[in-house]
């Protein structure tokens, strides 16, 4: 099997929670191009040194998800060479030779697992080639150990760096013949490996795209449009030229056309480019600027108007059917109870710890970029586009970025550095403040939704109705403002209708980390809490019931949706695992019920993985939450690759999902409100409870975990807040709902 | 306008502005880029550095400011990574972007200093100027009672 991108969509069609078919499907189709996928080789990836260094190329994007280690981890065990000995290098962009090289929809696993694996045992293969051909011996007799190739019945041996020569020369097996290790004796995979790039990182020396460095270069700042798709009408340009370190003052003409759905990668904002010696000596002239903007129709955008009108599309039918089976009107009717809620969330940015930029050089007709892209052809294909220059002009270094949750799969950034790039010919670099990285952010989109749910007599869900107020027009839909057909309790609900309604946008949308499920997943699991508080039965007893319904499987209608069935369709036993394992961790079933202190329970399947979370809060009397402590169990198949890292990104899901339930981003007169962390804050460390983690191995392919531990955080703290006061949390962030953290 | 700074025990010359940050002569003048911007409020930590041992923020620091006193920057903590805080956060595979890591370390270096062995709420109150995108907050809790731990190793064997 072969796990190319062709088949990773089709894959994470059928991932919970909708992610990829609406949230990465388009932006990844695009960059896929038509054509067959790449034959991977071993030469491609490995380089062997006479002295038994082995040096791989780490072909995804790095943002902090470990890949640098993890897809490198996959090759050297099944080359059988010892980690000590290897050097990871991060490959330029070249996915004829490489694969994907994106970083997104926790894909490197499920995309790498098998292909790099048998890349190194492709490798390993070809070195025992080498040395039978040498020594007159069949192959098959020979063995290989810590990056040598042994023949045990002469006794022979000889080291990878003597074979290298002779075995890269040689053809390369067909990947889909060589044998695989048997995990038991994996002595890489599945042993925590530090991280390449550590030592690097905490020395300061210079690797994330803000510390590039060029002979001559610039460093350029963009004043953009304060509302979205304005056109700048006049500037002071003649007086900031004069400005101490000034060189350069561009005006950016912009690309963007106002929509009612702004489509992924809208363009290039309006703007004025400011180049200078430094950066500081940019900002400076920055703020000398006068302009007057023409701000455009964006300008009648804002959160209350949103927030109106979406209550107004509440009360109205529905315009699109996403899912709908059984009788939905009828089963309403015929219940003993119906529960109905209504559920808001709000924008919000990545706000990733670096923010955008990025390093270009405009030279004899040829661009070379260094970017921390996490979509790097796509953003090569948009700066070819915008530069009107070809493809193959433009070299592309991957930059390890600082963090991207999503945020750097769009290449606005890498745009408009190209664009400036092109008139200045010296290498520019570009970097965002603070205020430009959340003002501009292709953000989460709000939602609302409006709930209805049904129960028997006996306490039992009847039916599920689902309607989501998002973002666009009736053909298109905002980016990350989409739900998918099999959002849970799809297929579990014995009757169910997801519907959508959608109103105007205009604002770049787009991923942020589990996009969709970061707000589905806390939707529909406080519901599933409400419906069993209604019910009268406990949160953990109703939901695993709820999981043993008959699945009723999705047959997709349009020409996007594929079914889901076999693994890649959600598991009732797996979701049912990760659920009876955090309540047994956290003894959920002997939890004191006092006032004032709670526990919550929830859990998701997105991204091919499975987490089940419990968070024990107080509350005091100024409704101040205080998170005590979290139980977490993940089930991301059979194998967990790098075990340290894997259990720090969990953490950070955790940590980020808490970040997620403060945060909001908001509009006045089509301008974003917020401007840095003061009000737009992430979690500190002293609201960060402990995290107790636990793995449940199953039988199935490794998957990611970039994503899946993030969403049930969210529901798990509501719960408990509402086990602890009576109070249900249907607003976020918390502080609409009247709570704030501690 | 000229001006004498004292970075990593060594005097700089640099000719700016004397509002610059201090933040931005490191960075696009010295081209110490170990000293990250995150916010450029001293909000988020990212741009810590030590002015005479005292951990403060060189976004909000100006450099007419920190003339003749002692400067460290994450380049200067020690020579290839071997300060016990560095120790302890590579052996704890602290980073996972990374960005905001030189100034995670250089504040739990100062704290330190002079709280040797802290305890997790005088961790807390330390740490808690300096902001991670990635949740590393548990690992560097870690990380910081190892270096703690090794420090008193190192006073044992010594005394």
């Amino acid at each position: 099997m072969r796990i190319d991108r062709r088949s990773f969509l089709q894959m994470s069609v059928l991932a919970g929670g909708g992610l990829a078919l609406n949230l990465y499907r388009s932006p990844l189709a695009k960059a896929q191009g038509p054509g067959k996928p790449p034959d991977l080789t071993p030469q491609a990836f490995i380089q062997i040194a006479p002295t038994g260094i082995v040096t791989i190329m780490a072909r995804a994007s790095e943002t902090g998800q470990g890949m640098r280690n993890m897809l490198p981890m996959l090759i050297a065990e099944e080359l059988d060479v010892d980690w000590k000995d290897v050097r990871v290098q991060q490959a330029d962009l070249d996915e004829k030779k490489y694969g994907p090289q994106f970083s997104g929809g926790s894909a490197n696993t499920p995309m790498g697992w098998d292909p790099m694996r048998r890349v190194g045992a492709a490798g390993r293969q070809l070195l025992i080639a080498a040395a039978a051909q040498t020594w007159s011996v069949p192959a098959a007799d020979c063995t290989t150990k810590s990056g040598r190739v042994l023949h045990a019945a002469s006794g022979r041996s000889a080291g990878y760096g003597e074979l290298a020569a002779k075995a890269a020369a040689l053809p390369a097996p067909a990947l889909s013949s060589v044998k695989l290790k048997d995990p038991k004796d994996y002595r890489i995979i599945g042993h925590s490996q530090t991280g390449v790039d550590t030592h690097t990182i905490i020395t300061g020396k210079p690797i994330f795209g803000i510390d590039m460095s060029l002979p001559g270069m610039l460093y350029a700042t963009i004043q953009k449009t304060p509302v979205f798709a304005g056109k700048m009408k006049t500037a002071n340009l003649d007086e900031i030229k004069t400005l101490p370190g000034v060189r350069h003052v561009l005006v950016i003409e912009g690309t963007i056309k106002p929509a009612a759905a702004t489509p992924w990668e809208a363009g290039m904002d309006s703007g004025i480019a400011i180049v200078a010696d430094t950066w500081w000596q940019a900002q400076q002239a920055r703020k000398q600027l006068k302009v007057e903007w023409d701000p455009g129709p964006a300008v009648a955008q804002t959160s209350e108007g949103f927030e109106k009108r979406a209550g107004e599309l509440l009360q109205a039918p529905p315009v699109t059917t996403i899912r709908k089976y059984g009788d939905v009107d009828a089963a309403l009717k015929s219940s003993a109870k119906i529960v109905e809620a209504t559920y808001q969330y709000p924008f919000i940015a990545h706000a990733t710890m670096e923010p955008q930029g990025c390093t270009a050089h405009w030279k004899d007709g040829k661009l070379e970029m260094w970017t921390s892209s996490t979509l790097p052809s796509d953003g090569r294909g948009l700066i070819a586009k915008t530069l009107a220059i070809k493809e193959s002009d433009i070299t592309t270094h991957m930059v390890r970025g600082g963090g991207s949750f999503g945020r750097r799969l769009q290449n606005d950034y890498a745009v408009e550095t190209a664009w400036i790039a092109k008139q200045i010919d010296v290498p520019v670099k570009l970097l965002w403040s603070r205020e430009d990285d959340i003002a501009h952010d292709p953000f989460r989109p709000g939602g609302t939704v409006g709930l209805k749910g049904g129960l028997d007599a006996q306490g039992k869900l009847t039916v599920w109705r689902h309607h989501l107020i998002t973002f666009g027009d009736d053909k298109h839909t905002a980016s990350g403002g989409e739900i998918g057909a099999d959002s849970y309790p799809s297929g579990f609900a014995p009757a169910y209708g997801l519907y959508t309604s959608a109103q105007p946008l205009m604002l770049r949308t787009g991923a942020l980390r589990a996009p969709g499920d970061n707000a589905y997943c806390w939707v529909a699991q406080s519901f599933i809490d409400e419906m069993t508080h209604a019910a009268g039965r406990d949160p953990l007893e109703f939901q695993l019931d709820l999981l043993s319904n008959k699945q009723v499987p999705w047959s997709g209608v349009g020409p996007d949706e594929h079914e889901p069935t076999g693994q890649d369709a959600l598991v009732p036993a797996r979701y049912k695992g990760v659920l009876q394992l955090v309540a047994e961790k956290s003894g959920w079933a002997k939890r004191a019920k006092e006032p004032g202190r709670g526990m919550g329970i929830a859990a998701w399947f997105c991204h091919l993985g499975y987490f089940a979370e419990v968070a024990d809060v107080s509350v005091d009397e100024s409704n101040k939450v205080t998170i005590h402590h979290v139980w977490a169990v993940g089930d991301v198949g059979s194998q967990i690759i790098n075990p340290r890292a894997a259990e720090s990104i969990s953490y950070g899901g955790v940590i980020d999902g808490l970040s997620e339930m403060v945060q909001e981003i908001t509009l006045s007169d089509g301008k974003v409100m917020q401007s840095n962390f003061h009000n737009h804050p992430l979690i500190r460390m002293k609201q960060v409870p402990p995290i107790d983690l636990y793995w449940i191995k199953t039988d199935y392919a490794p998957t990611g975990l970039g994503e899946p531990t993030l969403p049930p955080i969210l529901p798990a703290v509501g719960n408990a807040i509402f086990a602890a006061t009576g109070k249900r949390v249907r607003t976020l962030p918390l502080q609409k709902s009247g709570f704030s953290l501690a | 306008m000229p001006l004498k700074l004292t970075i990593n025990s060594v005097d700089k010359m640099v000719d700016v502005a004397p509002d610059t940050p201090l933040l931005w002569v490191l960075r696009d003048v010295l081209n110490y880029t170990g000293t990250k911007y995150g916010c450029g409020m001293g909000l988020c930590g990212a741009c810590t550095v030590h002015l005479d041992g005292k951990a403060i923020r060189s976004c909000m620091t100006r450099v007419s400011g920190v003339e003749g006193k002692a400067i460290t920057t994450i380049e200067g903590l020690s020579s290839d990574g071997q300060h016990p805080v560095q120790v302890a956060w590579e052996a704890l595979d602290v980073p996972q972007c990374g960005y905001c890591q030189a100034g995670q370390i250089m504040s739990a270096a100062a704290l330190l200093a002079h709280t040797p062995h802290p305890t997790d709420a005088e961790i807390d109150t330390a740490m808690s100027g300096n902001l991670c995108r990635c949740g590393t907050y548990p690992r560097i809790r870690q990380a910081i009672h190892e270096a703690a731990n090794a420090n008193q190793g190192t006073t044992a064997n010594a005394s």
